[in-house]
Order: structure tokens, then sequence, then C-alpha cells
């Protein structure tokens, strides 16, 4: 994991973004009060482990390990989904992204939503009538088994890993930051508790915890955007007035706007936050990353697993039905969320502990529950924090499950010994073992990408998805001509496709670019100090005070010119061997999405496979009837 | 329990009700899908290409763009409720007729 990744990223996970903390900004509870933040912690951490210690009885076979034995239901599975998917990239970061940059962190929320209906009209009721505990399942049924079990396990691990290195970094800083424990200690913990978790509970405790946390953070968000949207009558738009008059927002977007600013009143310049284009500067970025979002869940192997721990079709439409119900109600509180931390903590002041923005929820509770100094303000921060730990924990034990599920049912029992012949003890063995096998390498690739900008790998575990897994799965369900040739070509294809454009993408660091860069701030610096000189030089006291202010700004360009200078020292050319991008998107779903469907279709067109097409009446009979389902969920 | 292989899967899709159901959701889901797809990227689309139209204040501070995004939630939970209110109607009832007729007669051979 040496990739040296660009800073400043436009990722998916902009949350998760440029988590480069400064040493002293820290937003930890004052030492007088840490002890409200241990007992938080250690209450949510002894109820999940009381949970696991109950789920451990009832996990028996690899049914009960890998899919809770089918016996979840359609509201249950509702929340898990919502506590799956509500990572700290969705949860945390567009909450920050509106509180610095408005309404683009808003417009960005809709997709995680739109996503679900992918899900919900094509995915989820065929995968259960046809599925059994992975995403190969429903590969293998009609082609070729081992050849799809392959190449299906290889892209699930693929994109679990860039998924839970993301997660394991954001929450090795994020518990840092909140804590103030070492970054490796907190991986270790996160790592460990989750391990536990699925290793002693497997889906039954990960399905549990799941919903414990997504309840936690609903209700957590309800009583803050409560406290927030109280004084003005739950008003809307007396509410937004507030915001857009504030100084502070209309300073922040004075200067995200730069020079144009110059000639705007200070009622235009906050208005101006509520507008598009103020963090999306590319419209066909936005629309490649769309397409990831929107086409990349429905690939997300974490999430088509928790379609198998429901009985049937019914209770799988149920669960997507409650999950967007609270996923969307999660994404509106955040527009108060964002929006209340701009105008109440300020965008600067955010901006100071986490450049990403990903401190403004915590933030927000501290201030709402009565500042830094108070009692309530240190435990609504205690408590925010807790559930952003205990989302992590959930997500990367989610994540952990279908990797290990993807090694243990379908490389081992599947490819290794063919099938069903094995026993099953040793089925749950393979699965706790490939489980702790999964851990510890995720808790190693933690510690090691410490201080790497990993916003990059969530963008990219979506495009995978959405370029290999979606197409290759929909078409299996879908099209009567789709076979094995087809569905490996798709996987190759998209996942190639998907990481090779990232990898020229502007996403990596530029050596030369920045060079350029920083030369041109540098080169320009003795005449804005001359300008500036000029200013003082009039004795105008409004002068001064904007000479005082371009100083400021001055200073600070310059000091990150030089950084950014010595950062890339003695490098020519990028991880790659580029000099500049060869390919000017960041997301690269335009173009990788649709070629998995094209190599889906040319590899089915010119590749024949006999069982693929004996067993399309079957699939298609089973996938719209549900007739035969008991035999996947029982055992 | 029947064995899938010994199942024969070419007589239930020549039932004319599983094609009748299979017609109807072709075009109910497609449809659907392609309606919310159409109407998401609209958002991005909008927000790049039609700022001025996005700023217009409509509602006090509140302008398009706020509101258009707002509607997004709404029409995705409109969607997935109308969906599940056809499907637990008419999709439940003629799959699980099929279902049982299948039932019937795999029971009655065994």
């Amino acid at each position: 994991m040496n990739l040296a990744l660009r800073t400043r990223s436009l990722g998916l996970a902009a949350g998760l973004a440029s988590f480069a903390l400064p040493a002293h900004a820290e937003a930890s509870a004052a030492g007088s009060y840490r002890w409200v933040t241990f007992l938080v912690f250690a209450a949510i951490i002894l109820i999940t482990m009381y949970v696991t210690y109950v789920a451990a009885k009832r996990v028996k076979t690899a049914s009960d390990f890998y899919t809770a034995g089918g016996g979840v239901t359609g509201l249950q599975n509702g929340w898990a989904i919502a506590g799956d998917y509500l990572s700290a990239a969705s949860f945390l970061g567009i909450a920050g992204l509106i509180s610095l940059y408005g309404y683009d962190g808003f417009m960005y929320s809709v997709g995680w939503l739109v996503a679900y209906i992918t899900v919900l009209l094509l995915i989820a009721e065929p995968c259960r009538n046809i599925g059994k505990y992975t995403l190969s399942d429903i590969l293998a049924y009609r082609n070729d088994p081992k050849k799809t079990r392959i190449v299906g396990a290889l892209s699930v691990v693929t994109v679990s890993t860039f998924y839970l290195t993301a997660q394991m970094v954001g929450g090795g800083v994020l518990v840092k930051t909140l804590i103030g424990v070492d970054y490796e200690v907190s991986v270790l913990v996160v790592g460990v508790l989750m391990l536990s978790y699925v290793l002693f509970g497997g889906m039954v405790a990960t399905t549990w915890v799941q919903i414990i946390k997504a309840v936690l953070l609903v209700a957590a968000s309800i009583v803050i955007v409560m406290l927030v949207w109280t004084p003005y009558g739950f008003s809307l738009p007396a509410f937004m007035q507030d915001v857009v008059s504030d100084p502070k927002v209309q300073a922040r977007v004075a200067a995200l706007l730069g020079d144009p600013a110059k000639n705007m009143t200070a009622a235009e310049l906050g208005q101006r936050f509520l507008g598009p284009g103020l963090y999306f500067k590319a419209p066909i970025d936005q629309i490649s990353l769309g397409m990831a979002l929107v086409f990349g869940t429905a690939g997300l192997p974490h999430i088509l697993m928790r379609f198998f721990t429901v009985p049937t079709a019914q209770q799988a439409r149920k669960s997507v039905v409650w999950a967007m119900a609270i996923i969307g109600g999660f994404y509106v509180l955040t527009l108060f969320l964002g929006f209340g931390a701009a105008k109440l903590v300020g965008p600067a002041n955010i901006a100071a502990v986490d450049a990403g923005g990903n401190m403004a929820g915590p933030l927000l509770a501290q201030f709402i529950g009565g500042g830094p100094d108070s009692f309530f303000g240190n435990f609504m921060l205690a408590f925010v924090s807790a559930v952003a730990f205990a989302t992590i924990v959930a997500v990367v034990a989610g994540l952990v499950l279908a990797s290990a599920s993807a090694i243990a049912h379908d490389l081992y029992v599947g490819v290794i010994h063919g099938g069903e012949t094995v026993p099953p003890q040793q089925q749950v063995r393979a699965a706790r073992v490939a489980t702790v096998l999964v851990g510890a390498v995720s808790i190693a690739i933690g510690i090691a990408a410490k201080g790497q900008n990993v916003a990059v790998l969530v963008a990219l575990a979506f495009a995978v998805a959405a370029s290999a897994n979606f197409p290759c799965v929909l078409l299996t369900l879908y099209w009567k001509r789709c076979n094995t040739t087809g569905v490996v070509a798709g996987m190759v294809v998209g996942t190639v496709a998907a990481v090779g454009l990232t990898l020229v993408s502007p996403n990596l660091t530029y050596p030369k670019a920045v060079r350029a860069a920083s030369h041109k701030v540098l080169d320009g610096e003795a005449a804005k100090r001359t300008a500036i000189a000029d200013l003082i030089a009039t004795g105008d006291a409004s002068a001064i005070a904007k000479a005082t202010k371009d100083t400021a700004a001055l200073d600070k360009a310059v000091t990150k010119a030089k950084a950014d200078m010595a950062k890339v020292e003695g490098q020519e050319t990028s991880f790659m061997g580029l000099d500049k991008p060869l390919f000017e998107l960041k997301n690269p779903g335009l173009i990788s999405i649709p070629l998995g469907f094209l190599a889906v279709l040319l590899g089915s067109l010119l590749g024949r496979d006999k069982r693929s097409e004996d067993m399309w009446d079957e699939v298609y009979v089973r996938q719209n009837t549900g007739i035969l389902v008991s035999k996947a969920s029982s055992h | 329990m029947t064995k899938p292989d010994s199942i024969d899967w070419g007589a239930i899709i020549a039932d004319p009700r599983f094609q009748t159901l299979h017609r109807r959701k072709t075009t109910f889901l497609w449809g659907l899908m392609a309606f919310s797809v159409i109407y998401y990227f609209l958002l991005p689309i909008g927000a790049a290409y039609y700022q001025d139209l996005f700023k217009t204040q409509v509602w006090g501070v509140i302008n398009v763009g706020i509101l258009f995004a707002l509607s997004e939630f709404i029409v995705a939970w409109g969607i997935a409720l109308y969906y599940s209110s056809v499907a637990n109607r008419d999709f439940d009832r003629m799959a699980g007729e099929i279902a049982a007729d299948f039932a019937k007669r795999s029971g009655g051979a065994a």
C-alpha cells in the first residue's frame, strides 16, 4: 500500500477524505470529562458483547454462520441493511460535506438512497429465491460452478478489501481523534472487537450489532436535529434563513469562491451556500460517481449477503423498503445536521479539526449539549463518538463476513471440495478460519496504510461492484443467453477497467503537476506582497483590514505549497510512472460500467455453455416464483 | 423434497399464467427502473448545467435545487411503496398460484 494518493480527493468517500489531522486538533473530550467518554464506549461494547454471547449459542451450522439460518425478519433486516450501509463515510462524511460546501453535500446524499431502487426492483428478490450464502451462489447456479466461483470470490474479496481498508484507516483516525489513543491501538481495537463478533456470533451477532448501531445512530440524530430545529418552530425556511444570514457561513463561501466573491453582498454570499457547484466542479465526474453509486450498491457483496438472511422474497422486499425508509430518513436528518453545524459551529472551526469535515456531527453534538466545558456537551460528544465507533465496527464486521464466506464457502467448499460433500462442522470451521484470516489481514493493512488517503478506495469498491459484480449478477438473472464465458469476461474486464482507470486517473499524485502548481504560488508571492504593501500604504482602515486578511491567506498558501513540494521531493512520476493522468475522470464508472456489460454480452455470444442454457428455465422460474426456496434456507 | 433436475421447468414457463406474470413484471419493473434512473440523473445534470434555475428562490431562501433534491427522496420512497403494493397484491398472488399448482402436482407424483 504505497500509493501516493492525492490529498484533496473528490472521492465517493469524500467523507473520509483528507484525514490529515494536525496534532493539536483533537475533538476529544476535555480531560476532566474523559471518564464520560469511556463510560459510554464501555456501555455500547458491553451490550454488543452480550448480544454476541447469546448469538454464539445459536450458531451451529454454516447456514447459521453465514445467514443467521435465514431466520431474520424483514423489519430486522431493514435495520441491519441500514446499519451495514451507513458507514462512517456516509454518516460523518455527508454531514461534514454539507457543513463545508452546503448544497453539493446534500445533493451527494441522494445517490446513496436511489441506489436501493435498483436493489429493490431488480436484485433483492431474485437473489433470495436463487442464492444461498454468497454472491457467487447466484452465478454458479446456472454457469460453470468452479469457474464462476473463482472469479466471483476474487471480485468479492477485491471489493471488500478496498472498502475494508478505507473503513479500518478511517476508523483508526476517528477513534484516535475522538478519544485520543494511538492510531495503531485504535485499529487493533476495531479489528479485535469486530473479529470477536463475527468469529463467535457469525451472522446472528453481526445482524444484531448492525441493528443496535442503526437504532443508536438514528436516535442520536433525531435528538440533535430536534435541539437544532426547535428554536425555529420546525420551519424549514426560517432555519435556512438563519443559516444563510450567518457571518461564518458567508465567510466560508467567500473563501471558497475566491475572486468572484469580491463583488457579492453578504446576503448573496450566504444564499450561494444553498446553490450547487461549491464542491463538485466537473459535471461529467459527478454523473460518473452517480452511476457507480446507483449500480454499485446492488453489487456490494456485504449488502447482497443480507438478503440471504430472510426466509422469503416477500421478506427481502420488505427489508429493502424498511432500509430505504431508514436510510432516506437519515439523509434528510443530515440536512439539518450539516447546515446546523455550519451555522452553530462554523465551517472554519469544523475544517480546523478535520479538513474533510468528518467532525461536523460530533462537534455539533458537543455544541448543542452545552459546549466543551459542560457535562451534557461532553456526554453528547461521547455518545455520538461511540455511535461512530459502533458504525465502523458494524460495517467492518459485515465486510469480513462477506469476504470470509467467499473464501470458505466458494473457494474451499465449492471449488476445492467440489460442493456439498463437506460435513457441516467442517464448513463452520472453514468459515471461522477464513474469518480469522481476513480479520488479521485487515488489521495488518489498516496499520500499514497509516497516513494514506484512502478515500479513493471506497470509490473504487463501488466502481468495481458496479462494473463487474452488477452486470454479471443482473444478466445471469435476466438474460437467457448469458453464460460462463460472459460472466468470467465481465468479472475480469469490469474489475480491470475500474482499477486500471483509477490508477491512471487524477486521484494519484503527479509530482510534476504538484511542483508546477507550487511554483506558481511561490512565483506569484512577491507580486502579492507588493500589492499588500500598497494596500497598507493607503492608510485606509478597511484596506488595512483587507491587507491583514490577504497576508494570512498568502502565508497559508505559501506554507502549503512548500509542504506539497517537500512531499514529492525526488519524485518525477506518479505511482504508475506517469507525468500526468491518462484518464481525466476521478470516478471510472462512466466508462468501466458499460465495459463490464459489454464484456458479459460479447463473452456470452462468443462462448457456448450447455449448462448455462439448460439451467435458464429453472433459474427463471425459480427467481420469479420462489419455488423450492425452502430448500435454500432450510438446514 | 423434489429434486430440481426431475422438474419440468419448461412446462412451467409454457404455462400461460407464468407468461402473464413474466410479461407484467418485465414491463412494470424495467419501466419503473428507467423512470427512477432518469429522475435521479436529472439532479446532477441540473446542478451542473442549469445552475441559475437551481438557484432560483421559491420559498423564502429555499431554492429550486433544494426542493428538487428533497423531491428525489419523495420519489424514491414513492417508487418503493408503489412497487411493493403492486408486488404484494398481484405478483405474489400470481406466483403463489403457480407455486401451489406445482406443489400439488409434484406432491401427487411422489
